[in-house]
Formats: structure tokens, sequence, C-alpha cells
């Protein structure tokens, strides 16, 4: 309980959001382009951040959905930037030894003769600790 | 040596709660001149009162200080009790134990020794009060009423009924403001027109109102009671006493592609125009910017074709001085601009337009004569969606919309949802809403009407964006309640834009020196007991300007405004203030530095001739105060080099004395 | 006119294109862009935590290579671009930030307080050769040609950090195509996301992102897409069925006649 509250604080903290500020329109999520894509929504990190229902964020397969097109940042109208707790929330996950979503080893399998590097070093850095 | 007494008012636990009353008033006590001090539940209550009256005569009092809430509260009530025990009603003083002590502090040995400091300090000040007497100004018995909405209407025709003559100053050419815009009120239906139009003819022949149309207030000087306006009326190029409003000219004008204000710009008028048919006053004007003979010199046909010969291309603004007891700001509200919410793709479709144009589409005399046809292709749309809250209730590190919620939008939203599946069962209504507000009469039962009778598909949530795709608009937004994320192809999308002061209320309440919020908005004198004064005295407030309202609230607010100018025009004669400054002319060097800072134009300079040690006589430049403009601001007292100038009740000394109290 | 230049890995691989063009264009425009040495590559996505620092010191690198030399530093790529900027803006606004990076850079004699004007080779163009000039420049113009602009997310958002344009109803793209003789078309995907990154291992997601981007645009009646993005540009190209895609680099090269 405590370690999850500790959480809660570090992700607040390292996000810069305060989650406080949200007055549950739902914009950010009526906005988000990977919303189908996603098992919690970015209203929904906002309000399980603020209510400290942080343990299913953490084993949800939603982080890696997020595009970080800032679409919900630029919109919110509280100011509350949800992408930016997507993003704390990927990287403490990532911070957890053996918790890369994407190894180096067997890459291969998802290249093809035209995918640019940037896919590939955005890939890494977004899946790889 | 003054008799000073005491009284420590508890302000039921508002005070008691966090200082010590019955310590505070042993202290004091013990303070030089006080001979008597004692606390009680309620002072300002009438047993409090009569407690002060009763201490006077026994312990023959000079002069009193209580301890209570901000003078701003109660320093009259107590300055009467003084009265009606035979004191002078300057011989108060209030040291504020509530505003700035008891309800800032939490520990309650704090709050009481700041309560005591206070206290000396109220003491030490009334040691060298002296008893003022207010002098007394004359009322004109005129009052001025800036804006022509529903608003500056209604409180124009309360106070020309009570037998006063009243002014409207309007900016448009016509009065009527944004009801007149509007298609239906909600939530009778009434048309709006068919209630307003009558109150604007009954304005316009009232024989104790006169309409300035077109134009603006430049200058206000005077103060309560005694104000002077200038008022610029700009030219229309018509003769007002001449133009009958027959129309030929706006018919026969062959400059007819300018922009319609009236119709927000959705339908085009002629360069010389009447706004809208049942305009007041209907006389024409023409638009310099457009009309070609004032640029060019080109044309005329306008002065061909009038047959009362009104026309006149020479004419000049003109500048009109009059003299008011009261004013009544009514400058209402715009809809905020969707320049920064263009996620809603405002600038870049057509068929996205805000409620106030959606009212245009619908009304009769609107650019589609009522009809319901989207701007792009004059196609009827079968798919509307609404969008709530554009601008209201954002952070204000968001940047761009409102802080506050513009309280009429999702009453509005309802009518035209409402309206749209009446008239036209066969279009889908979609409205996003973050919540519904209906606080008010018959209002949440109107919008469970549009839900329940009418169809209308109301969503819990926030559209997020709107793209333009073709001939259709996607709109993507969540719905909240169900946990999806949805995709509407619709045909038009509303945005019920947030709401604003007009533009002009900044230099407007700068000329008045009357107070605004961070939002522009008015300041009321009390937000609960004085809704409808400014803290100017004189200066009062009618409908949008205080805050958003919708047509009920500023009826009201009108008439109460105009109710309080009537109880102002109804004296003969106003108490001044007499805490005024007063310039000690031996002092005064004749440097004008106090003249340059008053903001009121008080303070004039003056030579007279003095005797001087030497025993000639010299002409000497001196300030001189007229008490019937001095505010008692104090500026002056500050600005001048020499000490010369005071300010009565407030004097540098009794100041001091406070200062030294609280230091000692 | 003298910039420093921050090519990225992709430009100098997949995306040849892009580059090649730019730095044509640029020359004819009288630019020289100079390619700051031993650049690294910026990662390609900006994390958001305040307290990553090791993957961004490859962008505070390049910055303070470029104040070394007193220049601004322009780069093509769209996501190059984006984590400079924002770096930049990190640097500039969050104290903590700042120092923690600059303990990282001290053993590379390295202090760097966000000085660097951070420009987009769009910003360029449009702020410092100017639009009129690129037009007057245009030998070829390309008439006729009717092109959608596409955004994506990362050159206009956050839009408080790349104050590039309205993010919500940009023209950037447009008015330079505009002055290259073009007619720009209108259509409402044009900052949407094109699925990004996730087509690595999403593919299915990011291909229903891009055909949503790509059939609005026909719908507009286009001959060709341009974006400044190469993943944009890979993800639209992998779906496209009779829809040009192409940098805008290489409009802009054909109009100044510098193509070939």
């Amino acid at each position: 309980m405590e370690k999850l509250e500790n959480i809660q604080k570090e992700i607040i903290r390292i996000s810069g959001v305060n989650p406080k500020k949200c007055m549950q329109c739902g914009k950010c999520s009526g906005t988000c382009p990977a919303y189908d894509q996603m098992e919690y929504h970015p209203h929904q990190f906002v309000s399980m951040l603020k209510s400290g229902d942080i343990e299913p964020l953490l084993k949800s397969e939603s982080i890696y959905a997020c595009l970080t097109c800032f679409a919900c940042v630029d919109r919110c109208p509280r100011g509350v930037e949800p992408a930016k707790i997507i993003d704390a929330v990927r990287v403490i996950v990532q911070r957890e030894q053996g918790k890369s979503r994407l190894k180096a080893d067997g890459i291969e399998k998802y290249l093809d003769e035209e995918i640019p590097g940037q896919a590939l070093v955005t890939a890494m850095r977004k899946y790889n600790k | 040596m003054q008799r000073i007494g005491v009284f420590v008012c508890w302000c039921g636990t508002n005070i008691a709660g966090t200082v010590d009353v019955s310590k505070v008033s042993e202290a004091l006590k013990n303070e030089p001149g006080v001979v008597y001090s004692t606390d009680y539940q309620y002072m300002c209550s009438q047993a409090g009162q009569d407690l002060i009256k009763n201490a006077v005569k026994e312990h023959n009092l000079t002069g009193i200080v209580v301890c209570s809430c901000s003078p701003r509260m109660h320093e009259n009530t107590f300055r009467k009790t003084a009265s009606a025990a035979g004191l002078n009603p300057y011989m108060v003083e209030i040291a504020n134990i509530r505003e700035q002590c008891s309800w800032v502090h939490k520990d309650i040995e704090v709050g009481t020794e700041k309560a005591i400091i206070l206290g000396r300090a109220a003491i030490a000040k009334l040691h060298l009060n002296a008893p003022l007497t207010a002098g007394e100004s004359p009322v004109t018995k005129r009052a001025l009423v800036i804006g022509g909405g529903i608003a500056g209407i209604q409180t124009a025709l309360d106070i020309a009924e009570a037998g006063f003559p009243v002014d409207i100053v309007e900016k448009q050419p016509t009065i009527g403001g944004k009801m007149a815009q509007l298609d239906k009120t909600f939530p009778t239906l009434d048309c709006a027109a068919c209630i307003l139009t009558p109150k604007m003819v009954e304005a316009g022949s009232h024989e104790k109102i006169n309409i300035y149309a077109y134009s603006q207030v430049e200058e206000v000087n005077g103060f309560v009671g005694n104000f002077e306006v200038k008022i610029r009326k700009k030219a229309r190029f018509v003769k007002e006493d001449l133009c009958t409003g027959c129309g030929i000219c706006t018919e026969k004008c062959p400059q007819k592609k300018v922009p319609n204000e009236f119709n927000l710009g959705m339908d085009n008028r002629s360069a010389i125009y009447i706004p809208f048919a049942q305009a007041v006053p209907k006389i024409a004007t023409i638009d310099p910017n457009a009309c070609a003979k004032l640029k060019t010199g080109k044309c005329g046909l306008c002065e061909r074709v009038c047959t009362a010969k009104a026309i006149d291309y020479t004419q000049q603004d003109q500048i009109i001085t009059e003299k008011y007891g009261a004013i009544v700001v009514a400058t209402g509200f715009n809809p905020i601009s969707m320049d920064k919410f263009d996620e809603f793709a405002y600038n870049q479709s057509k068929d996205v337009v805000t409620s106030l144009e959606y009212e245009r589409i619908m009304n009769a005399a609107g650019p589609t004569a009522g009809k319901l046809l989207r701007p792009s292709d004059g196609k009827h749309p079968h798919k509307i969606v609404f969008i709530q809250c554009v601008g209201s209730r954002c952070e204000n590190c968001a940047e761009k919309g409102k802080e506050y919620c513009s309280k009429i939008c999702c009453m509005y939203t309802a009518k035209h949802a409402m309206l749209t599946r009446d008239k036209y069962p066969d279009t889908d209504v979609t409205v996003f809403y973050i919540d519904v507000r209906t606080p008010g009469k018959a209002f949440d039962e109107f919008y469970r009407r549009a839900v329940e009778d009418y169809g209308v598909n109301y969503v819990k949530g926030m559209v997020g964006k709107v793209i333009p795709d073709g001939d259709k608009l996607i709109v993507r937004g969540s719905s909240l309640l169900d946990n999806k994320q949805l995709t509407i192809e619709a045909d038009m999308v509303v945005l019920a834009a947030a709401i604003e002061p007009d533009k002009t209320a900044r230099s407007l309440a700068t000329m008045l020196t009357a107070s605004m919020d961070t939002n522009d908005f008015f300041t009321e004198a009390h937000p609960k007991l004085r809704p409808v004064e400014s803290p100017t005295a004189g200066v009062f407030l009618s409908g949008t300007c205080q805050g958003p309202k919708d047509i009920p609230e500023t009826v009201s607010q009108a008439g109460a405004a105009a109710a309080k100018v009537i109880g102002l025009l109804a004296k003969d004669k106003l108490t001044g203030n007499p805490c005024v400054a007063e310039p000690n002319q031996l002092m005064c060097n004749g440097c004008s530095s106090c003249e340059r800072v008053c903001p009121y134009g008080a303070i004039t300079y003056e030579d007279k001739e003095y005797r001087m040690p030497d025993r000639t006589t010299q002409m000497r430049r001196v300030a001189s105060v007229n008490p019937a403009v001095c505010q008692g601001c104090g500026a002056c007292t500050v600005a001048c080099p020499s000490g010369a100038m005071d300010l009565k009740g407030f004097t540098n000394k009794q100041i001091m004395a406070e200062v030294d109290a609280i230091c000692k | 006119m003298k910039v420093s230049y921050f090519p990225g890995c992709t430009l100098k691989t997949k995306a040849k294109d892009l580059e090649e063009y730019a730095l044509k264009s640029a020359k004819a425009l009288g630019v020289e862009m100079e390619e700051i040495e031993n650049w690294q590559c910026c990662g390609g996505a900006f994390t958001t935590s305040s307290d990553e620092i090791a993957t961004k010191l490859s962008s505070v690198r390049a910055l303070n290579s470029a104040r070394q030399k007193g220049q601004s530093l322009v780069s093509v790529c769209s996501a190059c671009h984006n984590v400079l900027k924002q770096t930049n803006h990190a640097i500039k606004s969050n104290l903590e930030f700042s120092q923690k990076t600059n303990n990282y850079l001290k053993s590379e004699n390295i202090e760097y307080n966000g000085e660097t004007e951070v420009l987009h080779f769009l910003e360029l163009l449009r702020d410092k050769v100017g639009y009129d000039e690129i037009k007057a420049k245009v030998v070829n113009p390309l008439k006729d040609l009717k092109v959608c602009c596409y955004y994506g997310c990362l050159l206009l958002r956050p839009s408080k950090v790349m104050q590039m344009d309205d993010a919500e109803n940009p023209s950037i793209l447009e008015d330079l195509v505009r002055a290259l003789g073009a007619e720009p078309k209108y259509f409402g995907f044009r900052n949407e996301c094109c699925g990004g990154y996730t087509i690595m291992d999403q593919k299915g997601d990011a291909k229903g992102k891009s055909k949503l981007i790509l059939d609005s645009a026909k719908k507009a009646g286009v001959d060709v897409i341009v974006t400044a993005c190469p993943l944009c540009l890979y993800n639209l190209k992998k779906n496209q069925d009779g829809v040009k895609v192409v940098y805008f680099t290489e409009l802009l090269a054909e109009a100044l006649g510098v193509k070939e």
C-alpha cells in the first residue's frame, strides 16, 4: 500500500502533472487517436492517478499504446497534460529490471526494407529501458 | 484628554473562536484614555448598540473604539449609534479584528495578541480625532444608462417610469443588444423579438427617455449626484430629425457586399443600412468604411433617392456634455473568439458555427429566413452536434479560455436542440456535455423535455476534435458513461462559446473609476448585499457587465439598479464624506504635485496674498481642494513634499500614531 | 546566412531524399547548413518525465555545439526537431533538470542553459529566408499541382513548446507550397497522428490511422501529399493507393530548379 502511494507521488513528481486540476470532461479521451488500443484511456489515467488506483495502470498494456502525439496535452482545457502521466507510468514500469517490452535480440522480425531508423530508435526508446 | 470606551465584539464564534475577546477587552482597559472596556456577543445587534449608547452616557465618553469586523461592514452602523448617543459620528474608530485577524489566524494566542495590537492602534488614532461635519451637495436629477441591451432598456424604463429623465448611450446604431439577435427564449420559448421590441419602442417613445444611439461615452468627471459626461455622437451621415426610416436608400445603395453584423457576417448588408426592421431609432446609417461616396467622392445615389433630404455626407461627430446624478453600466457581453479553439475547426469549416450564429440561422429574420440550412452549401443538415463549454471552465494556464462557467449555455443549447428536433424531426441532434447545469425556475424540466419528449441525444463527455472531411464533419468525442470513443459524421457543429464582457467595458471602468475583476466583469460593492452597486458611489451595474446572466436575471437586476438610482435621484441633497483632503496653505510651496496625482480633479491652485514676517505682502500660489469633488483617497497627502496636505479623519499624525502603537 | 545543421540518423539512411533536397535548396537560397560534428541520434522521442536525463544528453550536446558557433540549430526531420526543441525548453524552464544535465556534462566541459535558437527547416524558410524571397527564386513553378500538406503531430505539438504555428489550423506548409506555385488543398486530417512508431509491433492499428489520412486527402482531390517526417512518409506510403507521398523538400528543390 505504502509502495503504491509512493509510486503515485513519483508519477506526479516526474510528470509534473496535477491530476486534481482535472474536471472530468473527457476531452483527452475524445481526441486520443489510440483510444481503441487502450484498456485504460487518457482520462482514466488521470482519474486513477488521482484516486491512487495505480496498480492496474502499472500492469496495463495501455502505456504502450500512447503515441505521444500530445493531442491531449494541447487540447485539455484544464492544462492537465494526460500524455505526461502515461509517459511517467511507462518510465516507472520499465525502470524495473527485465521489464523492457522490446529487446534488441529478435528485432529483425519487425523490420522491412523501407522502415526508417526513426521508427526503430523511437520504439526502442518507448519500449526499452 | 479623551475619555475612550472600547467595545470588543465576539461576532458569535467568528471572532471569539480564534480571539480571546475578554482578554482583549481587559488588556485595552489599561491603554491611556480608556475609561471603559467590555466585550459582547453581537455588538451590531440592537442590544449591543444599546450597550454602547448607555456606556457613552454613563461614562461620559468622548470617543469609542469598536473592535469588530471590517469598517466596510459596520462602520456606518456604529457611527449612527454614536450619533444617537450624542457623539460626533467621526469620533468612532473600528479595529478590524475579524477579516484581518480572527479569520486569518488559527492560533488563539496569536490571534488575541494581534487583536490587542489592532485595538491599541485604533485607540492611539482616536486620541487625535476631531469632530467632523459632512458637507452637502445637490443632486442632478437625471440618469445615464450606458448600453442599450435588455439590461439598459429595462433600467431606463424603470427610472423613467418613476419620473426621472434618463439618457441611454448605445454604441450600435440601434438599441436592442444581444436579445434582439435571439430567436426564442428559454424556458418558455417566447419569441425574443416579440417581448423585446415593445420595450424598445416604449424606450424610444418615452417622454423621459432620450436615446443616444451610435454614440460612446468619452469622458466622465464629477462624483455621485454631480457627474459630468462627454458623449461622442458618431456621424451617421444621415440627419436624424429628417430620416423616416423608409429604407429606400438601403435598397438602392450599390455597395451591397458589406458583412452584416446583425447576422454575424453570415449575409451582407448595404453601405447605408438599418440594422434590422424593428431598429430603434429607425434611422439609416452610412458605414464610412464601405461607402464609395465617403471614400472616393463618387456615387451619391442615396442622397438622390432620399425624398426626406436626410443624407448629409459632411456630418461630423458631435460631442455632447451632459450632467447626471447617477450612472448605470449595462455594457453586456460577447461570445469569445473561437480562434484559439480550432480543434473544433471553426476557422476551417463554415458549417461549424457558434450558438449565436445558430440563433440567427433559426431566426425568421436571419440569413436563411429561419430555415435550417448549413452555411457551406445551403443544404439541410441531418445530423447536428452541439458542443458545450467551449472556452468556459478553462484553467488559467491553458491560456485560451475563461475560468468561469458562462451559465447560459446549458439552457440555450437545450433550447436549440429542442427547437431543432421540433421543427425538423428528421434531424438527429447530439449534445456533448460535461455537466448540465440547470438551476433556475423550470430549467431542469426544460432540459428533461429536450431529452425525453424531443429525443435529443445527450452524451456525457467532450469532443476532442472536429475534422472537416469532404462535406462532412467528423466529430470525435468521448462518451464517458459508455467508456467509448464516439465518431459521428455530422453535417453541422454548433459551439457553445463562452461569453465575456464587452471589450469597451475596461476603458469605461477606468473613466468611471469603477473596479473590475480579473475577467473584466464589473465588481459589485458587496457580492451578496449590494449586488447592483459598484463600489464607486453613484455608479450602478445592470446585466451581464457584472457577470454571466440569463434574461430573467438580467431584467431583475436591471430593475434593482433602477430602484437604487431612483432612491438616489429622489434626494435633493447628498451628505458628502467629510474625510477630504485639506491643505495647510501656509506650508504649501505651490509645486503642483498634488494636482497631478489627484484622480478626481479635485485640486486647483489659486494665487493668494500673504503677509510675510518682514511685513511685506506677497502673492503666493497655493493648493485648494474642492471638498465636493474630493473622494478622500489620500494620494495627494503622500505626494506632497512639504507635508502641507492632510486628509481629515486620516491625518498624517493619526496614521503615525497608529504605526507607533503597533510598533510599540 | 550560416546555421548549424542536425541531420539525424534517418536522413543519412532511409530518408536521404529529405536531406539531399533540403541541402540543395538551402544552397540555392544562400543558406549554408553546417553539419555539426559528431552528432548523436536524438532518440526519436522526447521522454516527458523530468528525471530522465541521460536520454536527453545527445540533444544537449548538439544544442551546445550550435551555441559555441553562435548559430541557430536547424533540423529537417520532424522528430529530431521535436526532441531538440523540447529538450531546449526543458533546460530553460526546469532548473532541476538543467542542473542535473549540466552535472553530467561537466566532464565534457559543457555548460548549457538553453541559449540556442532551435529551428525547423520550415521555420528557417519562413522566418529567416522569407516566402517572398523563395517565390522570387522559383524557376520552375509547380503550376496546377494540387498538394495536401500533412503535418502529423511532431511538428506542431506540444504547441506551447513548439510554437511553430497554430497547432489546430497551421499554414506554414500551405504557404510554402503556394510560394512554389502549387495549389495547397485543405484536408481535415492534416494534424492527426499517422500511428508513428507503433507500426513496429502494432501494424494493423497504425495502418488504420494512415488510411483515414489518405482517404481524407484523396477526397480533397490531390496530386501529392507532402510531409516533413520520415516516419509519416513510411506509414502513409505503406498504405497508399494512388496518392503520391513525398517530402516537402522535394517540391522545394523542384521549384527552385535544383532537384537534379
